[in-house]
């Protein structure tokens, strides 16, 4: 049966063998530890913190400034009497409910582009357009169409997100090597099917770095929209947790919601972004 | 002439009168003009010809990707309409496996996708091809960890593993060290003793055409036309292929002035 051709000296080592550095003293192994990047940026920020207190202190007008403890006090009793989890809570729901709708609507633009050349000149024309409108400068329209309220933050998140995660899905489908395109084709694969298959793996890195984009904008246009207007429903997000309290010269709570807005976006971008990126892109080596 | 059916007896392939032709923006580029030829089951043909004939374009003709300017491709008397899961191309570049797939899943998913298997059927013949190309051992890696060689390998496997109609490889051999090349040229007559396959081989190498095809067709430089067909018979792989070579060799340069590369 094995008649097969003698290929059995395959050069390579199988992937994932990669042999460590035998680790000599307890000293190279503390160097090492100081050397990744994630411990030095922990220091970094310990460094900052320090800084951050050292000057509130000296500076002694909570007014202006509070000090980091005093921060971190008020942000741990506004999470433990529920209050700051309750607008957090509205914030993403209206933010989960934007992005949905922004990335949803990208992804019919960016098919009908990869499909028709009408498509494609239609994309391109709208985020020619559209993409350099900040989304707070719809506010004042979204208002008119939709009232304050909960509708008109949607109304600008889709906006803020559509164009980015549009954008990036187009350039991503464009840069699909003919080759990979014509594989797909060979197999039988038209249409619909073929961008399934083929175009949307393949143009994964554009199609990340568009949600990615895309997040992160939803997410600033939200705080910024709910400083405007989170008032109408008397149930507002963060955004509108951080204007409350400055109108109650609340300082310490308004510095706990500035950390929290910054602490939210640092956690979907590590725990969500690189988790996916670390499980696809890389792993398929397909980050350029 | 009977159209639109198989007709007994009629050749696998039939090239008749076949020109090809691009144009962009008012501008046309003939690349091949009248070429006319057939090929049996189980031949092995070469097509040679120097860089820029021609060769890709006519090989892309034939799997679907291109409709002729004149003339007609039929397969069994049929005219090709389309892509299709009967004529498998092996590209020369490293791009054609699906990065984010390992080689087992390349396989598996071709055989899904081009011939409907089920999952379990699928697996099973994908081992087997893995394996009869030496990759065993690196079924789960991904394209990206491999040498040129290697995706060369697999890209060979998933063709193989689809039991197309007819097998059409692009100078596959072209982006290798010329060791590599050469082996990988003994392992595929290996895998053609093997399966006996028929094989449309693209080169502008006038050794690997001797040495892989037992016919070679020779093309003339811009626009294509077929100047030769030689039969090399199982000459190379009798291990008489310095004679067959040198008698291509001769052809070669009593036919074309202007051989490049
Ligand atoms: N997509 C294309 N558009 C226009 N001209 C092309 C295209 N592809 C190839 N050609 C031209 O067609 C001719 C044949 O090309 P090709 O088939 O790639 O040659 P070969 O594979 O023999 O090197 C060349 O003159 C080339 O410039
Ligand atoms: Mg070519």
């Amino acid at each position: 049966m094995s008649t097969a051709p003698h290929l059995a000296a395959v050069p390579t080592d199988p992937p994932g063998v990669t042999g460590p550095a035998a680790v000599a003293s307890p000293w190279s192994r503390l160097a090492a530890v100081a050397n990744r990047t994630w411990v030095r940026k922990l220091l970094l920020l310990a460094l900052l913190a320090a800084a951050w207190e050292g000057y509130a202190r000296q500076l002694a007008n909570p007014l202006l400034v509070p000090t980091l403890s005093d921060t971190v006090r008020a942000l741990v009793q506004s999470v433990r009497d529920g209050e700051l989890p309750g607008r957090v809570a509205i914030s993403l729901k209206l933010l989960l409910m934007g992005y949905a709708g922004g990335v949803g609507l990208a992804a019919v633009l960016a098919f009908a582009a990869a499909g028709t050349r009408i498509g494609a000149e239609l994309l391109e024309l709208l985020t020619a357009m559209l993409n350099p409108l900040p989304a707070v400068a719809l506010l004042p329209l979204a208002l008119l169409w939709f009232g304050i309220g909960a509708g008109s933050i949607v109304f600008v998140l889709v906006h803020s997100v559509v164009w980015p995660v549009a954008l990036n899905a187009h350039a991503g489908f464009s840069s699909v090597s003919p080759t990979l395109r014509m594989v797909g084709r060979n197999y039988g694969l038209r249409g619909p099917l073929l961008a399934l298959r083929i175009l949307v793996p393949a143009a994964s890195p554009h199609l990340l770095t568009g949600l990615k984009v895309g997040w992160a904008f939803a997410w600033r246009t939200l705080i910024a929209a709910e400083l405007v207007f989170g008032v109408s429903s008397g149930r507002g997000g963060l955004g509108w947790f951080i204007y409350e309290k400055k109108s109650e010269l609340d300082m310490p709570q308004v510095f706990a919601g500035l950390v929290t807005v910054v602490s939210i976006g640092l956690a979907v971008e590590h725990l969500v972004f690189r988790q996916l990126e670390a499980r696809t892109v890389r792993r398929w080596g397909m980050r350029t | 002439m009977a159209t639109a059916m198989t007709l007994a007896g009629a050749p696998l392939l039939d090239l008749a009168g076949v020109t090809l032709e691009y144009r962009s923006g008012g501008r046309r580029v003939v690349a091949t003009e009248g070429v006319g030829f057939q090929v049996e089951a189980g031949e092995r043909v070469a097509l040679l010809g120097p860089s820029g004939c021609g060769k890709s374009t006519l090989l892309k003709a034939v799997a679907g990707f291109l409709p002729p300017a004149a003339g007609r491709i039929s397969l069994h008397g049929r005219a090709l309409v389309s892509p299709g899961p009967d004529r498998i191309v092996v590209f020369q570049g490293f791009d054609q496996l699906l990065p984010w797939k390992t080689v087992h899943e390349n396989v598996v998913f071709a055989l899904r996708t081009a011939r409907g298997l089920r999952r379990a059927e699928a697996e099973r013949r994908a081992r087997d091809h893995v394996r009869r190309v030496g990759l065993a051992p690196f079924a789960h890696a991904y394209p990206h960890e491999l040498s040129g060689g290697m995706k060369q390998r697999v890209a060979i496997a998933r063709c193989l593993a689809l039991q197309p109609e007819i097998v059409l490889m692009d100078e596959p051999f072209g982006a290798l060290d010329a060791l590599t090349r050469e082996r990988m040229q003994e392992e595929l007559l290996e895998l053609w003793r093997e399966a006996r396959f028929t094989l449309l081989f693209v080169t502008h190498d006038i050794a690997e055409a001797v040495r892989v095809g037992s016919r070679v067709i020779l093309l003339s430089a811009h626009p294509g036309r077929v100047r030769a067909d030689l039969r090399v018979g199982e000459g190379a792989l009798a291990g008489d292929a310095h004679d067959a070579q040198a008698r291509v060799r001769a052809l070669v340069f009593d036919a074309l002035e202007d051989w490049s590369i």
